[in-house]
């Protein structure tokens, strides 16, 4: 049992490694030779443009049920003016970074671990590694910089889908007024929500790309192990961002009453 | 050239490669004979740098590949090429991308410029025409036969004209024809490129149809290298068993 222990601590140790080492290698060769721009574009439109049905409907329809259950929660206590603020607040900080990035996940990633790791259980990969080409900076970087660049954007735009459909329901089904649905934001969501959203949306998907590709590049025996690597790098991606999800948060805030703290000392 | 010096690969508790030893001069072509699994493939994707030994030394053409850092191996084997099993032509290209492909990755080598569109097309309509692929320039891998997607392949790494040429197993799933066009390929590119050559079979007829030496690959090692009228006369009981076979076909035809 010891061995056993032992002997899987030492795989996950040498996986986490190997994964570090594969995401410097990445950072590295493309910061040496940037990818080229079709290479990129062609990633941004298949993250990005190609996404974003999927995440507007998320954020709708996270934001329809925000809406009706922050009025049906808060309303009988009167507080049914904070619907708005709790949705664009709940969209900002948490809803829409990660379901952003779990769809992302979804859609993309497992499908980019798929596709890479098909062409290593057909040798393309090594086939290119024979022709001196780095399959890292070839095939990972490209989509590392359209993920990155692609994913705050996709959770901006679900976010903000988000705030006009708590605002549909609200409005239009609960008969709240325009007014009480906005006007409290300018007062309760600060930069420092919007900081946030933005520090977790990129963080997802700096994981969610590398894991899945990762996954992908390291995929061996066959058919059978293409399937079971692209499930290996959702539930993994899906894993690391609910994780760093809590971290985020507690660093973050922390970070933030530090700063508040000092501010008030100063004044 | 080509220096192997006792090289060592396990894989979990198999050892593949036990301490084997192989040169490989330049102008020939050295065939490795030996049967399926005992590590053929395997030691061209050392010499590629693929794979790292876990012991031994690999130099080619005065340089240690085995001694390499991960980047340097992607300069060192610019100048090498190799055929895979498989073909393993990259399947969201179609064969125009996929035989220029070097070419616009690396640019021209003498300038280190990029080279001129024409003079890539050019290039892969020779490469194209020397393995008989002509017109096939838009097509996909997966619209191919095997046999044209070995040759594809064969485009694919004379474009560049490597020094160093590794196919592993370029016959094998090939009806005896095409085979035999492949075998054709395989001597005319030597003539022509005049570089170092190791090709990797369990194929005696394609062995000895191409080979300048052939090797004997048994159990990690090279266990006898000669030319190929002394490799037949070699007292062992794989040679005697590969001779065997190989008088059958030939009272065959």
């Amino acid at each position: 049992m010891l061995v056993l222990v032992r002997k899987q601590s030492a795989r996950i140790l040498w996986m986490i490694g190997d994964y570090v080492s594969m995401v410097f290698d990445v950072f590295f060769s493309a910061l040496k030779s940037p990818p080229s721009w079709p290479l990129v574009r062609e990633q941004m439109y298949f993250i990005g443009v190609m996404s974003l049905s999927v995440v507007a409907i998320t954020g709708f329809t996270t934001g329809f049920v925000l809406a009706a259950q922050s009025f049906y929660q808060l309303g009988e206590k009167g507080l049914s003016g904070v619907t708005g603020v709790l949705v664009a607040k709940a969209m900002i900080t948490e809803l829409g970074p990660i379901l952003t990035a779990f769809m992302v996940t979804g859609r993309v990633g497992s499908s980019m671990c798929a596709e890479l790791g098909s062409m290593k259980v057909t040798e393309q990969i090594d086939a290119m590694k024979s022709m001196a080409i780095n399959p890292n900076a070839y095939l990972v970087a490209p989509r590392f910089i359209a993920g990155i660049s692609m994913i705050p954007l996709l959770t901006l735009f679900s976010t903000i889908m988000g705030i006009f459909g708590g605002y549909l329901i609200a409005v239009y089904l609960f008969n709240l007024s325009p007014s009480s649905y906005f006007d409290p934001m300018h007062l309760h969501i600060t930069l420092f929500d919007v900081a946030t959203g933005c520090i977790k949306a990129f963080i997802f998907g700096v994981l969610l790309v590398t894991v899945c590709c990762y996954k992908g590049m390291k995929t061996t025996g066959g058919a059978a192990g293409v399937g079971r690597a692209t499930t290996q790098s959702v539930v993994t991606s899906y894993i690391l961002i609910l994780l760093s999800d809590f971290f985020l948060t507690m660093a973050l805030n922390m970070i933030h009453q530090e700063l508040k703290y000092d501010w008030m000392k100063n004044v | 050239m080509i220096r192997v010096r006792n090289l060592w690969k396990r894989y979990g508790t198999n050892d593949v490669l036990r301490g084997l030893s192989l040169d490989a001069n330049r102008g020939e072509i050295l065939v490795i004979l030996g049967r399926s699994g005992v590590g053929k493939s395997v030691l061209l994707r050392h010499i590629i740098g693929i794979e790292k030994p876990d012991k031994g030394t690999i130099e080619v053409e005065g340089v240690q590949i085995t001694s390499l850092k991960k980047n340097e191996i992607y300069e060192a084997v610019k100048n090498m090429g190799m055929l895979f099993q498989g073909s393993a032509l990259f399947d969201s290209m179609n064969i125009e991308e996929n035989t220029s492909f070097y070419l616009k990755q690396h640019g021209d080598p003498k300038t280190g410029k990029p080279f001129p569109a024409a003079v890539i097309e050019h290039k892969v309509r020779e490469a194209l025409a020397m393995v008989g692929l002509e017109g096939t320039e838009k097509k996909m891998p997966s619209d191919l036969s095997g046999g044209m997607r070995k040759r594809a392949a064969l485009a694919r790494l004379i474009v560049y004209r490597p020094s160093i040429l590794l196919y592993d197993e370029p016959t094998t799933g090939l009806d005896p024809i095409t085979a035999q066009q492949i075998n054709e390929l395989i001597v005319q590119i030597q003539s022509e490129l005049k570089g170092t050559s190791i090709v990797v079979t369990h194929d005696i007829n394609s062995a000895l149809f191409i080979a300048d030496r052939l090797a004997l690959h048994q159990e990690g090692q090279i266990i006898h290298v000669a030319e190929p009228k002394k490799f037949l006369n070699i007292d062992d009981p794989t040679i005697h068993f590969l001779k065997e076979t190989f008088k059958i076909k030939e009272s065959h035809k």
